[in-house]
Formats: structure tokens, C-alpha cells, sequence
């Protein structure tokens, strides 16, 4: 996994609320073997106007020009701004590979569905939390001002507006030392291999049913 | 000190290690496995050069791209003819071979739902801790299990490690205090409680569902009810174990026999709250209150009584809330105070992990009975949620019920559910579904999915509207 130091994105604004991991990634495209390719078809049946299928070209296909990512001044944005209960639905951890591939790093929303969440940081990206009246300003902000952006920083816990405000924010103290260190959690898990060991031993013991070969 | 909650036991007994900050490592007993979260993570191990930690834990079976075409339409037997699908199903049984793990194949009788098959094998036990790379593995939980969906990175550390990486969630009652009406079945229960809590109302809690109105319930029923705590926002949700939990757990082929099974049911008898227990929060709904459910929108939580109207967004004084109403409605195709058993179906869903089990059948072929699907509805499907379920029902004779009412009997699978197979909803389809979700496209783009239960999408089908299926 990455490392997550500090980074600075364009903000796209993704103005609903119960955006579901459906509309993230649909479906069709959960059919593929890899964790990689997801990007061109993040959001597919709101950023193309025909029905889209794995093995498309998406270069060729006919843009919805309303849906938000397709508008020229958020190309290239990496920061997406999000309403309330963003990736509810599906545990499908494609819609975060969707989101990782199109060059999503941070999300910043007022909640996020748990699975999602976890989902998240599991490939270095930074769900952050804030107020939903501190979003709603982001919102405004974004509106307002094109080329908008911001810089994250996950050492210090804050983001830093153009006009040089900082908001800080939340995240617990062990998703961030592995965010931070690009730590692979099998390894860090695997450190502990005689606990396991011993809890299964005292287990076995006392509930054999659930060892049974 | 106050007593615990089931889900304070489940957790307590599950905890392999606790870091200072609260984080800990959760033992996992079992793991389902299907074939659209896993192949990244079976390549994952291959790639690090690691084992299944043990190999016994873990059940797989395809289930989300698996055709159910009956026979005589070329049905399974002719293969996946979608290749991309063909290569997933394939990959699973090349991996499950490859590292030893026992699957239900497609050609297996026992092959299903894996939210189906595992309760019906006894693979799901009261007291375990179950995980699958599935949101709607929250189902388990009706046995008296923590179980929860994970994504694929945790598919490849539960296979690793046996474990999971955890945080402890808080812990949420919904209680639905007295009996519910005659007609009145246990996804109108999980409709209305998703209806009063929000669709992110309990995230960051387990939920246990609790009182009169639940403990009514069979297995299967509470199945459906805890299947459904993820739209609630809970990625767990639990019922506590009571006599039926363990009649219903006997004589399966993987429940403990023996010695085994007196002192697990002597263990399994401990799995409910203590009465001093403290919940986080608390809902209370009336049982009689509950009425026959049907969602309208976009979202499990846009839900009204059969005899309602669809809401106007102009009496939602929450700007966010009535933008999210208007998009729905346009979504829809409905307008605001249309009567919701005035709204016409063009085909019906029975099935998904939601409703497809064997008593969920039986309540649609009690209204199939004699009668046949409106000649405006397309479609209707029947997709049982097993090769057992399916056996079962036709030993009864549900299969011909069914038949001749007009609906398609079909192979098990999870179907319409979430249409990654070929059957899908075209564009402006709508459909009265059996399933859980009835986001956009969920069912096939520009779909539209109302959620009722088996009797009332059976009674849409042959009414071709919404009816109250207490009155048909």
C-alpha cells in the first residue's frame, strides 16, 4: 500500500447523500479477477450517457455532461467532497479501487457507511469525517471558487483551505500509523501468530465444536 | 458493573489480543467465501506466498454470476455462456482446489446463497464469529452469531490469519415490543425499523433485534430480519438464541453430534443480554403498529405501509432529504402523493438472500395458489435460494403452484438481486422484489425496485399493482 503523507488535490463535489457502492462501481464490472482498471467506469452509470460493460472502450463512449466529474474545471481533482452515509450498500471493495484508480486519495463527508469506511484505508485512502455544516461550507467553497483545492496533512490531523485556514480532524490513532507507513496488515497481524496459536489452543478446549475438520 | 449484551459476550469471547489504543485482533470461526470478493484476495496469498490459516474454517460456493435459467431453457448444464463470469466462477474452483477448501460447486446440490446455505448446513453455529466478503452476511446473526460483511483486503487476512483487525462497535436494541398482525411477516418488521432509523441510523452499532415481535419469529424469519441490518447502516445485526435457535441448529450436517452437542447447547444457552445489560441506544417500535411495506425510492429507507401514498419532498423540511426525495421520485418515474397500491408492476422478484428460503416460498405459493400473474406483468421469477431449498419446494409441490400460476421456476442463485447475471431489469422496468436493495440500477439500469415481501410481490404479480396482501 502507498504511503500517506501529505497531499494537496483539486475538491470535486459529489452533492447527494446515500451515495451506494452500486452507483460507485455497478455491478458488470465487479465480473473482473483484478484489483486494478476499476477507474474508467467509477461512477459509470452517472458519468456516460450509454450502458457500459467490461471490455469498452471508455474513451469512446458519450459523456453525460451534467454528471459533476465530467466538467471541465474538476479534471484532475483528487479530493472528493461527499455528503452524509457516502458508500452505504454493497461491501464491494472495488468501489474504493474504482475511487483509488480515477486518483481519489481523500474523501472528506459528514459519515461514512462502516464496511466503506474500513474499505478505505485498507488502500490509502483517508476518509476524513468532519461536521456536516463545516462540509456544507466546503461545499459553498468548491461552488464559488473554481481550481479549488486543499491540502491534507495527516501527520498534523488537518486540512489547509487557499485563504490558509486549517480545520482539523479525526482518525484513529492505528489506522493512521499504518496509512502514514503504507503497513500491510497481514504482516502486522502475522507478528502475533503465538496469540492466535494460544487462543485457539484454550478455544479448542473449551468450545470443540466450532474446530471440528 | 453492568451486565453484557449478546454482542458484548460474542465480542469478549472472540478477542485474540487488545492494542492500547482499543484496536484488536478478533478471531474469525468462519468463512464464507464467493466468487466476485475473493479472487484478489486468493491472489493476494499466492502473491505473498501464504496458506489459508485453517483450511476447515473456511465454506465457498458460486453464487452471484451462477445462471438460473431452468433446463429446458439450456439452463446450467450448457455452463456460464458470459465469459467474463465463465472466468470468476472458474477462478473460484481452481482456488478452492488449489488451497483445499470445501465448495459447493454449481453442479452441487447444496450449491446456493452462501447466506442460505450455510444456516441450512449448520455451518453457521450460535456463538461463532462468521464473516464473508458480503454486506448481507449480517443474516447469520439470526442464530445468535456475530457475523458481518468485510472487503476483499479482509477476505485475504481472515484467509491468512484467521483473524480480523477490529474495532468494537457499539451496541444498539430494537425492540418490537408485542405481536404483530395477521400478515404481517419479517421483512414488513425490517422495512419499518429501516423506515424509523434511517438507512445510516445504525452505523457504528450492532444492532440485536428483541421483544415479542421478533422472538415470534422463526429462524428464517429472523434471518430476513437481520439480513437487512446493513440497510439499516449496522454491518451486524442479532437475535439472541432461544429453543428454536437450537431445534432449528439439530442434525445439520455440520452442527456438533454427541457429547458436542450437549455442551454446546448448554453454551449456546448463555448467548442473550443479560436483563441488566446497557445498550448505547434503544428503538422501541409497536408491533401491531406495523403494517405491510413498501418501498417507493431509491434508498431501503424511502418505505411506506401498503395502504399509503408516495411522500411529497415539499413537506420535507430538510433540504438535503427533499433533493434526495425529488431525485428518487424522478428516478421512479412517481409523482408525490400517488397511492402506493395504484402503482403497476412490470415484473416481480421472488428471491435473494433476503427471501428465498424454504418458508418464504411457501408464503408466495399461498397466494400464487389457483390464481395467475396479471397479463401486464412480463415477468415473474421464482429463484429459491438453494438446490436444497429448490428440492424441498418441489417435494411439496410449490414448484407446480408456481407453474401454473404463471411464474418461471428457476435455479438457485442470487439472481435479480443485484442482475450480475442475465436476469436484469430493463430501463423504466419496475419490479416488486423480494430483495434488499433498491438503489439505481441496482436490478439492471434505469430498473426500478419497490421491496416487499413474498406474499406481497407474489399478490403484485397477480394483481400487476401493489396490493394489500391482507385483503387479497
Amino acid at each position: 500500500m502507498e504511503k500517506f503523507e501529505k497531499i494537496t488535490g483539486l475538491v470535486a463535489p459529489m452533492d447527494r447523500s446515500n451515495v451506494d457502492t452500486d452507483a460507485i462501481i455497478p455491478k458488470q464490472f465487479l465480473k473482473s479477477i483484478q484489483r486494478s482498471g476499476f477507474g474508467p467506469n467509477l461512477f459509470d452509470e452517472w458519468r456516460y450517457l450509454d450502458h457500459g460493460e467490461p471490455g469498452m472502450d471508455n474513451s469512446t463512449r458519450p459523456l453525460n455532461p451534467d454528471f459533476v466529474l465530467n466538467q471541465p474545471r474538476y479534471q484532475g481533482a483528487g479530493i472528493l467532497l461527499a455528503r452524509e452515509n457516502f458508500g452505504c450498500g454493497s461491501s464491494r471493495e472495488h468501489a474504493p479501487w474504482a475511487l483509488l484508480d480515477y486518483g481519489f486519495r481523500v474523501i472528506i463527508a459528514p459519515g461514512y457507511a462502516d464496511i466503506f469506511f474500513n474499505n478505505c484505508f485498507k488502500n490509502g485512502i483517508l476518509p476524513i469525517v468532519l461536521d456536516a455544516s463545516i462540509v456544507d461550507e466546503l461545499f459553498q467553497a468548491v461552488a464559488a471558487n473554481e481550481g479549488y483545492s486543499l491540502t491534507v496533512d495527516l501527520e498534523t490531523q488537518t486540512i489547509t483551505t487557499p485563504n490558509g485556514n486549517s480545520i482539523a480532524f479525526e482518525v484513529e490513532m492505528f489506522r493512521k500509523h499504518c496509512l502514514l507507513n503504507g503497513l500491510d496488515d497481514i504482516g502486522l497481524t502475522l507478528q502475533h501468530m503465538d496469540d492466535i496459536r494460544a487462543y485457539e489452543a484454550r478455544r479448542t478446549q473449551e468450545t470443540p465444536w466450532l474446530f471440528n475438520p | 458493573m453492568a451486565g453484557k449484551t449478546l454482542y458484548d459476550k460474542l465480542w469478549d469471547a472472540h478477542v485474540v489480543r487488545r492494542q492500547e489504543d482499543g484496536t484488536c485482533l478478533l478471531y474469525v470461526d468462519r468463512h464464507l467465501v464467493h466468487e466476485v470478493t475473493s479472487p484478489q484476495a486468493f491472489e493476494g496469498l499466492r502473491l505473498a506466498g501464504r496458506k489459508p490459516w485453517r483450511v476447515a474454517a473456511n465454506l465457498a460456493t458460486p453464487d452471484h454470476n451462477v445462471p438460473t435459467t431452468p433446463p429446458e431453457n439450456g439452463g446450467r448444464a450448457q455452463g456460464i455462456t458470459d465469459p467474463v463470469a465463465r472466468l470468476q466462477v472458474e477462478t473460484l474452483d481452481n482456488n478452492c482446489d488449489e488451497f483445499g477448501i470445501a465448495e459447493f460447486k454449481m453442479d452441487d446440490i447444496r450449491q446456493g446463497i452462501v447466506h442460505v446455505i450455510s444456516p441450512e448446513q449448520g455451518a453457521t453455529l450460535p456463538g461463532m464469529t462468521l464473516v464473508c466478503g458480503d454486506s448481507h452476511t449480517s443474516t447469520h446473526g439470526a442464530l445468535g452469531a456475530l457475523a458481518h460483511g468485510i472487503g476483499t483486503s479482509e477476505v485475504e487476512h481472515v484467509l491468512a490469519t484467521q483473524c480480523l483487525i477490529q474495532r468494537k462497535s457499539k451496541n444498539m436494541l430494537v425492540s418490537i415490543d408485542g405481536a404483530v398482525g395477521p400478515g404481517v411477516t419479517a421483512k414488513d418488521i425490517v422495512l419499518a425499523i429501516i423506515g424509523e432509523i434511517g438507512t445510516a441510523g445504525g452505523t457504528g452499532y450492532a444492532i440485536e433485534f428483541g421483544g415479542e415481535g421478533i422472538r415470534d419469529l422463526s429462524i428464517e424469519g429472523r434471518m430476513t430480519v437481520c439480513n437487512m441490518a446493513i440497510e439499516g447502516g449496522a454491518r451486524a445485526g442479532m437475535v439472541a438464541v432461544d429453543q428454536k435457535t437450537i431445534d432449528y441448529v439439530k442434525g445439520r450436517p455440520y452442527a456438533p453430534t454427541d457429547e458436542q452437542w450437549d455442551a454446546a447447547v448448554a453454551a449456546w444457552r448463555e448467548l442473550h443480554s443479560d436483563d441488566d445489560a446497557q445498550f448505547d441506544h434503544t428503538v422501541r417500535i409497536n408491533g401491531a403498529d406495523i403494517q405491510p411495506q413498501v418501498t417507493w425510492g431509491t434508498s431501503p429507507e424511502m418505505v411506506v405501509p401498503v395502504d399509503g401514498r408516495v411522500p411529497d419532498p415539499a413537506q420535507q423540511n430538510d433540504a438535503v432529504k427533499a433533493d434526495g426525495m425529488r431525485a428518487a421520485l424522478k428516478y421512479m418515474g412517481l409523482e408525490a402523493n400517488t397511492p402506493i397500491n395504484t402503482i403497476s408492476i412490470d415484473k416481480a422478484f421472488i428471491g435473494s438472500c433476503t427471501n428465498s428460503r424454504i418458508e418464504d416460498l411457501r408464503a408466495a405459493a399461498t397466494v400464487a395458489k389457483g390464481r395467475k400473474v396479471a397479463d401486464s406483468v412480463k415477468l415473474a421469477m421464482v429463484v429459491p435460494g438453494s438446490g436444497l431449498v429448490k428440492a424441498q419446494a418441489e417435494k411439496e409441490g410449490l414448484d407446480k403452484i408456481f407453474i401454473d400460476a404463471g411464474f418461471e421456476w428457476r435455479e438457485p442463485g442470487c439472481s435479480m438481486c443485484l442482475a450480475m447475471n442475465a436476469d436484469k431489469l430493463e430501463p423504466g422496468e419496475r419490479c416488486a422484489s423480494t430483495s434488499n436493495r433498491n438503489f439505481e440500477g441496482r436490478q439492471g439500469q434505469g430498473g426500478r425496485t419497490h421491496l416487499v415481501s413474498p406474499a406481497m410481490a407474489a399478490a403484485a404479480a397477480v394483481a400487476g399493482h401493489f396490493v394489500d396482501v391482507r385483503e387479497f
